[in-house]
């Protein structure tokens, strides 16, 4: 199709769309008035069922924890496949090549002593803010996610103040695999043990603490989140560190005069 | 006020798939891609609100409270996090057919024909 | 024992982690690696298999201890009836089959790829069981991405990026359209499980007398990405970029398995949730008909014209989705157990002719028909293979095929007026058999001459080389086995469907899944129906002498379409150089432009149009 075909084609199925998006939306309550009954229904039951005070940390561990499982493992599979592709890229010399021979070939230009400075000062306050996430997904709006993902930007970090060599080191490519593997295998795990206590898959089988909303209550919610959040942090940082890696490539191949 | 919400929720599908349609770079491409996945989030969390209703977090509140939805807040979460992850993987892919073709036009990717 | 239910799940996806986890030190262990992949995935294959053969008013798993309070779900449930656990065992039968085929098949298999499969095979499995719409999405999405990743798995070839890229971006609009439409039912309902939804708007539908646009949108949205998945057109153009390069055995799997989990999607999200509320059954038969109609013809007529073969098998399988939503459509407990039955048939011959396409790539290095002509006859257990699995996707009796296509004609021929519809079926199964023919043909027997060479085609074809180590004097059993194992299997099924104990379970299956009242109950309530009630009359599951007598006729006419093909040249009367389906389909061939901005603007058109009619329809 030219791209004029295509656009007209495009605005005759777009306008359709809408329409009939206009027309669903006319069936809806009005913006402000969920109907329930499943938030009531949880908001009821969530502290005498779990004892944990963080609500949406209780949907998506206890409640809803299959799903999260699934999710969870969206992201390792994602993360899988982006190891296959680019790290097929850059060919397996990662054993050999040295992260400082790496420093050598980057081609971003030094950075500032103030970036220096201030990222180096945010690692550690970043690293605990999202270590403390992870761990109290049960109180307040944490969660593992969230934590996981603050975590990660620790390390990116480093990356920012031009530590390159240290930004490797910190990352070996096993030790985020296997880090990876323990998070999302690990939650899958824990409902496994379920079953083998004779328990539904996924079954709060933890005690549930006494006090609602203390570091000790929501049973598996708070293992589950920490769990998730090692591997959310893994994942990103092999991510992010596999698309960062391809920006030393560019010199090597230019050099090399191959692509 | 009553529908705002949701026909923002309209747009933000529209316009992304508009760029998709008319992209003419991957990235790009990838990028209005999660620009209609956006549109979902802003369904998700436009459809459990409650007008009046707090946080769904009893940590310093008195328990039974008026509270929006969490179920679909839980969904989004996960869903934003994924989501990342996967446009990274989408992104990979942009990076390896840049080293192979030389080129990020859809257009010019079109090995297969017909 | 109910406990399977999650350990189908949690199985597969603590082995994948386990893989990542010793990766450094299985780096070298090839076999071990693979030994404890093919474990995995057959202990799941065992596990549904025994609850296959214990379920019979169904099974619900409720996760996490949660059980429904007052009629309002809290958990997340896996609801297993016979057709969603046996349509999960196909599926992991056909994983074990293609991971053994993959033992040698590559040059280096890294563990991501043992880890991938695995991961794809839990989210095959999670779908089939869910029984809770977002958690049907989340499934949906780990078999996607999965599968993006597997079809990417040898980015040293320009190839199977732009498949990878085309079908990821594809599928994620579709899957993105269906969290729309997950939204919007949430927004009036407040559930998120499908029994809870199907009393909810079947209620609101009975008072307003008749669906009103959130329920028929809602439903066209959450279909959306199902029908992509499906290869529907005009969701489908990219199943065939995405088969051409993705490896063999990951190819065995999206054909055998993951375009019928599209399809099976829409029957449950259309009888377990939405089928009373929409109303307008016949209208809404016909609208479905209508697109598998359409569907199959095109996969058809693309599939005669292809020289590549992965290619030509992944036209066929479009044909083929296309005759399976068609079965659906007629709504009728026959027709859809003469789709299940065809679906387990098709898996078993589009293995076997994937994974025989696999040992041709292996020894002879090319995918291209018109290469590789003649040079196919060194692999005679191959060729035979080959071609019986090949006879068996043109319905030759006794595979599964010929039976399930059977009552769907027969169901067809009851239910729509449509002796037209057996005919369109029987036209396409011509069409799909005599072109797998033709490549047998000409390949493993050096029948004829080889047919015309496109030089685009040859182009792309002669891509595929480096998929595989090179070629050895013997095929490895581990590539046989499979295969030969796949087409027993495809006859077995056959053979078993003709008894009439194994034929009425079928039925009643069908009729089982059908009855969105029984499925309610059984969720909410715990209370199975012993049994279920038929919306539809029930027809008996014979093998009708007309069933017979079109098979029949489908397989001659595919052998003599083939064998026309091969050698038109000789022949006096088409001497004039006209190939046989060369001029109608020019102009078809356009609109698979491998373009990713002309699928999306497809998309949005045929979502669109779809809701114009079903907006008609109900209004």
């Amino acid at each position: 199709m030219t791209s004029r075909q295509r656009l007209w084609l495009f605005a005759l199925g777009a306008a359709g769309l809408v329409a009939c998006y206009l027309w669903a939306f006319a069936g809806l309550p009005g913006f402000g008035h969920y109907p329930g009954p499943y938030g009531p229904e949880i908001m009821r039951h969530v502290l005498a069922q779990t004892n944990a005070t963080g609500v949406v940390s209780a949907v998506n561990f206890e409640y809803r924890g299959f799903d999260t499982l699934g999710e969870e493992f969206i992201l390792f599979t994602a993360a899988a496949g982006m190891s296959v592709v680019l790290r097929r890229l850059r060919g397996e010399r990662e054993e050999d090549s040295s992260p400082a021979a790496d420093a050598a070939n980057r081609q971003i230009p030094a950075t500032s002593a103030a970036v220096r400075v201030v990222t180096l000062l945010m690692v550690g306050p970043t690293a605990v803010i999202g270590w403390w996430l992870a761990t109290h997904a049960q109180t307040n709006p944490s969660g593992g996610f969230q934590g996981g993902v603050i975590l990660a930007t620790a390390f990116f970090l480093v990356y920012l103040s031009g530590e390159f060599i240290v930004f490797r080191r910190l990352r070996p490519d096993t030790v985020l695999d296997a880090s990876e593997a323990i998070g999302a295998g690990g939650f899958a795990a824990v409902g496994v043990t379920a079953v083998a206590m004779s328990l539904p898959y996924l079954y709060n089988y933890l005690p549930l603490g006494t006090i609602p909303g203390a570091i000790s209550s929501g049973g598996t919610i708070a293992l589950i989140s920490f769990l998730v959040g090692i591997e959310v942090a893994a994942a990103f940082v092999l991510i992010i560190g596999e698309l960062l890696d391809q920006t030393l490539l560019r010199r090597e191949a230019r050099s090399e005069g191959s692509s | 006020m009553q529908v705002f919400p949701f026909l923002v929720v309209a747009w933000i599908v529209v316009v992304g798939l508009y760029g998709m349609v008319t992209s003419r770079d991957l990235i790009h491409q990838i990028i209005c891609l999660i620009v209609v996945q956006s549109s979902t989030y802003v369904l998700l969390l436009g459809v459990g609100y409650v007008t009046g209703g707090v946080a769904p977090y009893l940590f310093d509140i008195s328990p039974h409270p008026k509270a929006v939805d969490p179920v679909v807040q839980a969904l989004a979460l996960t869903d934003v996090v994924v989501e990342a992850a996967v446009t990274a993987l989408l992104l990979s892919f942009a990076v390896q057919a840049y080293k192979r073709f030389g080129t990020l036009d859809p257009h010019d990717l079109a090995e297969f024909k017909g | 024992m109910n406990q399977f239910f999650a350990l189908s799940v949690a199985v597969p996806l603590l082995t994948a982690a386990a893989l990542l986890a010793f990766r450094p030190l299985l780096r070298d262990r090839r076999n071990a690696r693979g030994l404890v992949a093919v474990a995995a995935s057959a202990s799941v294959a065992v596990m549904l298999g025994f609850l296959l053969a214990r379920t019979g008013a169904g099974s619900v798993y409720w996760f996490a201890g949660f059980r429904p309070a007052h009629g309002v779900v809290i958990g997340i449930d896996f609801e297993g009836d016979q057709l969603s656990v046996g349509l999960a065992c196909l599926g992991a039968v056909l994983m074990t089959a293609a991971i053994v085929f993959a033992w040698r098949y590559f040059e280096q298999v890294s563990s991501y790829f043992h880890v991938l499969m695995l991961t794809f095979l839990a989210g095959m499995t999670g779908f089939c069981l869910a029984g809770d719409v977002f958690d049907l999405f989340v499934w949906f999405e780990l078999m996607g991405v999965s599968a993006y990743a597997l079809t990417a798995y040898r980015p040293e070839e320009r190839g199977p990026i732009q498949g990878a890229l085309n079908f990821a971006i594809t599928n994620s609009v579709g899957a993105y359209l269906s969290l729309t439409g997950i939204g919007l039912i949430y927004g009036r309902t407040g559930a998120l499980n499908m029994a809870q939804i199907a009393r909810y708007v079947a209620s609101h539908s009975a008072v307003h007398h008749g669906p009103d646009g959130l329920v028929v949108i809602g439903f066209l949205l959450l279909i959306t990405g199902l029908l992509v998945k499906g290869a529907i057109v005009p969701f489908h153009f990219w199943l065939a970029d995405a088969h051409a390069v993705a490896p063999t055995p990951v190819c065995v799997l999206f054909s055998g398995v993951m375009v019928e989990l599209g399809l099976y999607g829409i029957a449950r999200v259309y009888w377990s949730v939405f089928g009373a509320a929409l109303g307008h059954q016949s209208a809404v038969s016909h609208v479905f008909l209508a697109l598998g109609v359409l569907t199959a013809i095109t996969g058809a007529l693309y599939c005669f014209r292809e020289r590549h073969v992965k290619r030509l098998l992944a036209f066929s399988t479009i044909s083929h989705a296309g005759m399976f939503l068609a079965g659906f459509a007629l709504l009728t407990p026959l027709g859809l157990a003469g789709a299940a039955m065809a679906v387990a048939g098709h898996a078993f011959v589009k293995g076997a002719l994937f994974i025989g396409a696999g040992i041709v790539l292996h020894r002879l290095r090319s995918v291209n028909e018109t290469w590789l002509h003649g040079r196919g006859k060194r692999l005679r257990v191959t060729g035979i293979a080959f071609t019986l699995a090949a006879l068996g996707l043109a319905d030759l009796p006794p595979f599964g095929t010929f039976l399930g296509k059977g009552w769907l004609t027969d169901s067809a021929s009851s239910v729509a007026g449509g002796p037209w519809l057996a005919a369109v079926f029987c036209a396409c199964t011509v069409l799909t058999g005599a072109a797998v023919l033709r490549f047998a043909g000409g390949v493993f027997y050096g029948l004829g001459d080889p047919p015309g060479e496109d030089p685009r085609m040859a182009a792309e074809a002669n891509e595929e080389t480096g998929e595989t180590e090179s070629g050895r004097q013997r095929t490895p059993l581990t590539m046989l086995v499979p295969m030969c194992a796949l087409v027993a299997l495809g006859l077995a099924a056959g053979l078993a469907a003709l008894t009439p104990r194994v034929a009425a379970a079928f039925e009643s299956a069908a009729t089982r899944f059908e009855d969105q009242s029984a499925y309610m109950s059984l969720v909410l309530n715990g209370a199975g129906t012993a049994r279920p009630a038929a919306l539809y009359p029930q027809a008996p599951p014979d093998v009708t002498a007309a069933a017979v007598i079109t098979a029949l006729c489908s397989v001659a006419g595919a052998v003599l379409l083939a064998l026309v093909a091969l050698y038109w040249r000789r022949l006096p009367v088409l001497r004039r150089g006209y190939e046989p389906g060369a001029g109608l389909t020019g102009a078809i061939r356009s609109f698979q432009s491998g373009v990713i901005n002309d699928y999306i603007t497809w998309l949005v058109a045929g979502v669109a149009a779809l809701g114009g009619v079903l907006a008609l329809i109900v209004r």
